[in-house]
């Protein structure tokens, strides 16, 4: 090899190398032990491991109706959840790229629950639902407060919900902002002239001309909704009864709890083809739509 | 927007809007009150009302959180992970991405669309594995085994953000060091890497928010108490003091309360921050 060649090939190897070494490591080698530990009996502790072919699949579809409850449950939870942050945030933003004088601390109060890590989010929102939801109910006697907060199916569930749009909202709220003040002025004060409502101006000038920032924030929310871990464990632990168990609460519990690894890793691998999928038909989209402008 | 042009645009229907928002903020900070108010109650006090403003104020709730949370221990490691991790992912994540802008060859075209594709993986996808390959190498319950992990679950994206960033450094200077006798490693340090500063803060503050607040990870991959971040160490005092309040909720303010510091003083940054990396979906 030439001095040229083997310099090129120090280069690669100094730029390139520790990134796609740790990354082969840590993500690329277990991914694909994943794959083949999803066709085997893997329990965690005994040292054989035997190879079962479909079985663990078969297991899923038959009589794994937990994993589907919990991806019933993280599908309407995705729905719900979506739609209400992203036009919590994206209120917000119309309101606060007014000149109201408070602007900015408003903009630091609705950003603020996000730097938070959902695990502390999860147990602070825990004593709330409990105990701060009843003394609030009994000092105004609202009856909203006086349900039993994260005590069935459905308060867990609007419960989870609370708590991700407190937190994610002032998130998609900054994309929003960033987005609107692209907009240019002299387009709306154009429109204003030709005597556009202000509703008028929201939906035909500022959203179309905002949508790339419609999409991320839709995306951001699927990708949070659809993966959501930490706040499930800590607020209500997948109850009552398992009806708020999230897919990727499902496959944790599965794995280190029932320690069924190998069947962890078959879950795993159906929620990774289904994550794929959705963030196909995203690009998909997102791809189309930059075509149209 | 002028002073002058402000004031004509505050009319009377944006000081009701003004108000409207005030109040959502309220609402928004009253989490916030439940859990300040109420890690100073006694605990006959917090049971008797939860709304209230505390009667007296048992700051002695929150020496004992410190002491059993063992919160400077929990507070130093967490630190010390998530610092040595960000500067390091940034790093490696620079160095890459300059290499596979500059030299585009069919094996960093392979790589950057395996980096890319990636990004797309679950966490759940990967971890029971993990833990088994974690063992084998004998990372497991030690922070350099966690750092490591956090490197390369961090370069995809990472590495996305530099390379559509160093794709606007200008090459002629480059050239013109490469003239003045200079290394192709002293072009990427002296000349590029400064360069690469606003997606390097970018970079930085994306990553920290997130090994900051992980859970999941640092739990799989430590055991020892010694090595516990706040996220574990906050979790497993709720296993043992369930329903402790008065204690639970002094810990969870301290473990909220860095983060929060940190936000309000980079706040600046951060919001940029986002704005920027705001691409993956």
């Amino acid at each position: 090899m030439s001095r040229k060649a083997w310099s090129q090939l120090g280069q690669q190897l100094f730029f390139v190398g520790p990134a796609t070494f740790f990354f082969t490591l840590i993500v690329g080698i277990p991914f694909l032990l994943g794959m083949y530990y999803s066709f085997t009996d893997w329990n965690g502790v005994a040292g054989t491991v035997a190879w079962v072919g479909l079985d663990n699949f078969k297991a899923i579809f038959t009589n794994g109706s937990d994993y589907f409850a919990a991806f019933w449950f993280t599908v309407k939870f995705t729905v719900v959840g979506v739609v209400l942050t992203n036009l919590f945030g994206f209120v917000f933003a119309y309101v606060l790229t007014k000149p109201l004088k408070l602007r900015n601390a408003l903009r630091t109060v609705f950003f603020m629950p996000n730097v938070i890590g959902g695990l502390l989010l999860g147990f602070i929102w825990q004593f709330i639902f409990v105990k701060g939801f009843s003394a609030i109910g009994e000092s105004t006697g609202w009856s909203f407060f006086n349900l039993p907060w994260l005590g069935d199916e459905m308060t867990a569930f609007w419960g989870i919900i609370i708590v991700f749009v407190w937190q994610t909202a002032g998130y998609l709220m900054v994309i929003y902002i960033a987005g609107m003040t692209n907009v240019p002025k002299d387009v709306l004060e154009a429109a204003e002239i030709d005597g556009a409502s202000k509703l008028q101006i929201l939906r035909t000038v500022i959203i179309p001309l905002i949508m790339p920032a419609v999409t991320v924030c839709l995306f951001l929310a699927i990708s949070w909704s659809f993966k959501m871990f930490d706040l499930n464990l800590s607020l209500t632990k997948g109850g009552p009864f398992k009806s708020t168990e999230s897919v990727a609460l499902n496959i944790y519990l599965e794995a280190f709890q029932n320690n069924r690894y190998g069947l962890g890793t078959a879950k795993a691998l159906l929620f990774f083809v289904v994550v794929a999928l959705i963030t196909l038909i995203q690009v998909r989209i997102t791809k189309s739509k930059e075509v149209e402008v | 927007m002028s002073k002058s042009k402000m004031k004509r645009d505050y009319s009377v229907k944006t000081f009701a809007l003004e108000l409207l928002m005030i109040a959502a903020g309220l609402v928004f900070l009253v989490p916030f009150y439940f859990l300040l108010a109420n890690s100073v109650k006694s605990f006959g006090d917090l049971l008797s009302n939860a709304a209230s403003w505390p009667s007296t104020f048992e700051w002695s709730n929150y020496q004992r959180a410190w002491e059993i949370t063992r919160f400077p221990e929990a507070f130093m490691n967490s630190l010390l992970v998530t610092v040595v991790s960000i500067l390091l992912i940034a790093i490696i994540s620079a160095m890459a991405a300059y290499r596979m802008v500059r030299h585009n060859s069919r094996t960093n075209q392979f790589l950057f669309m395996m980096f890319v594709a990636a990004m797309v993986i679950p966490f759940q996808s990967v971890m029971i594995p993990l833990v088994k390959v974690a063992g084998w190498l004998d990372l497991a319950d030690s922070r350099t085994g966690l750092i490591m992990c956090y490197l390369g679950f961090g370069a995809p994206l990472s590495i996305f953000l530099f390379h559509g960033f160093t794709k606007s450094v200008p090459l002629e200077i480059e050239e013109a060091a490469v003239v003045d006798g200079c290394t192709p490693y002293g072009v990427f340090w002296k000349i590029v890497f400064p360069l690469l500063k606003p997606m390097f803060v970018t970079v930085v503050i994306l990553n920290s928010l997130w090994i900051w607040n992980d859970y999941l990870l640092p739990s799989l991959m430590l055991q020892s108490a010694e090595l516990r971040t706040i996220p574990l160490a906050t979790y497993s005092f709720f296993g043992q003091y369930t329903k402790q309040w008065d204690l639970a909720l002094p810990a969870l303010t301290l473990g909220i309360l860095p983060i929060v510091i940190f936000f309000l003083a980079m706040q600046k940054y951060i919001i940029e921050g986002i704005t920027a990396g705001s691409v993956k979906g």
